[in-house]
């Protein structure tokens, strides 16, 4: 039989855990249609898979362009009005910088072994999260579910969201 | 408790849980570490997922990404939860004798 003992806690991780409120189960929104608009939801959805946390995709507006069949694998990064660029506005809005900016952020992401958007989102749903599209914003596009990549699980009101989020951390993104 | 044939050993984890000396690691402590994570009886398929994370932190420094580990273990993301359920890259990196895997993927 082995004995298990566990070294002395430094004084942060020790605050952590006695505080005994681990998440259980977060809905994240993900509202935004850029390439750097989605993945911090989809890192966050897959990260709370990897840590045993239930997690539900809910998106929205520009976020439908995520799980859109013939959308999702050509989302991109804006290179105007994002200061954070650092390319000057008139120069940002030059035929080719965004598919630039976007082939660069993606050979980034993939040194950092994050996949592509449509791997992502089959890796994501091979984890056990769900996947919902927002009805209003399918409607106001006029889409409907043979629009979307197959992982969708349907297509939900903001009610069924917030009934599929009982007991969740919600985060909108 | 029965009694115990062999003698009681005593191994040190560290503030994660995960083994402190990778040297106290063994195939017997890696299914009483399995158990302790729910994990049940470790079956082949489960060995061949420590067995890749175990020879990828030995390369690499750390634990495979779970892309990496799917592509190349030839694991599904849907077989590795079901195997470790609840948190498959920090289960079988804790049952592997492993510190916790840093990255975010």
């Amino acid at each position: 039989m082995t004995q298990f003992v566990t070294k002395e806690k430094t004084k942060g991780s020790d605050e952590i855990k006695s505080s005994n409120e681990q998440i259980k189960k977060v809905s994240l929104i993900i509202s935004k249609g850029s390439l750097d608009g989605v993945y911090p939801g989809l890192i966050m959805g897959n990260g709370a898979r990897m840590e045993g946390i239930e997690a539900t995709l809910f998106f929205t507006f520009f976020g439908l362009e995520a799980i859109i069949d013939d959308k999702m694998d050509n989302l991109k990064v804006p290179t105007v009005g994002n200061p954070a660029m650092h390319i000057p506005t008139m120069l940002g809005g030059l035929p080719g910088m965004s598919s630039f900016a976007t082939k660069k952020m993606k050979d980034e992401m993939e040194k950092l072994d994050i996949p592509p958007v449509r791997e992502f989102i089959e890796m994501i749903h091979d984890t056990g999260a769900e996947i919902y599209a927002c009805k209003a914003t399918v409607d106001m596009f006029h889409l409907d579910e043979s629009d979307f990549c197959e992982q969708v699980d349907g297509i939900i009101t903001v009610g069924e969201f917030y009934e599929k989020s009982a007991g969740s951390e919600i985060i909108f993104t | 408790m029965t009694s115990e044939t062999k003698q009681e050993k005593t191994v040190l984890l560290d503030q994660d849980g995960h083994l402190a000396n990778r040297e106290d690691w063994s195939e017997e402590l890696a299914q009483e570490l399995a158990n302790m994570e729910d994990v049940g009886e470790l079956t082949d398929r489960h060995w061949l997922v420590i067995k890749y994370i175990q020879k990828e932190f030995d390369e690499n420094g750390d634990a495979p990404s779970i892309r990496k580990l799917t592509k190349e273990s030839g694991v599904s993301t849907k077989e590795l939860y079901q195997l470790f359920p609840k948190g498959p890259a920090k289960k079988a990196a804790k049952i592997a004798g492993l510190p916790k895997p840093k990255g975010c993927i």
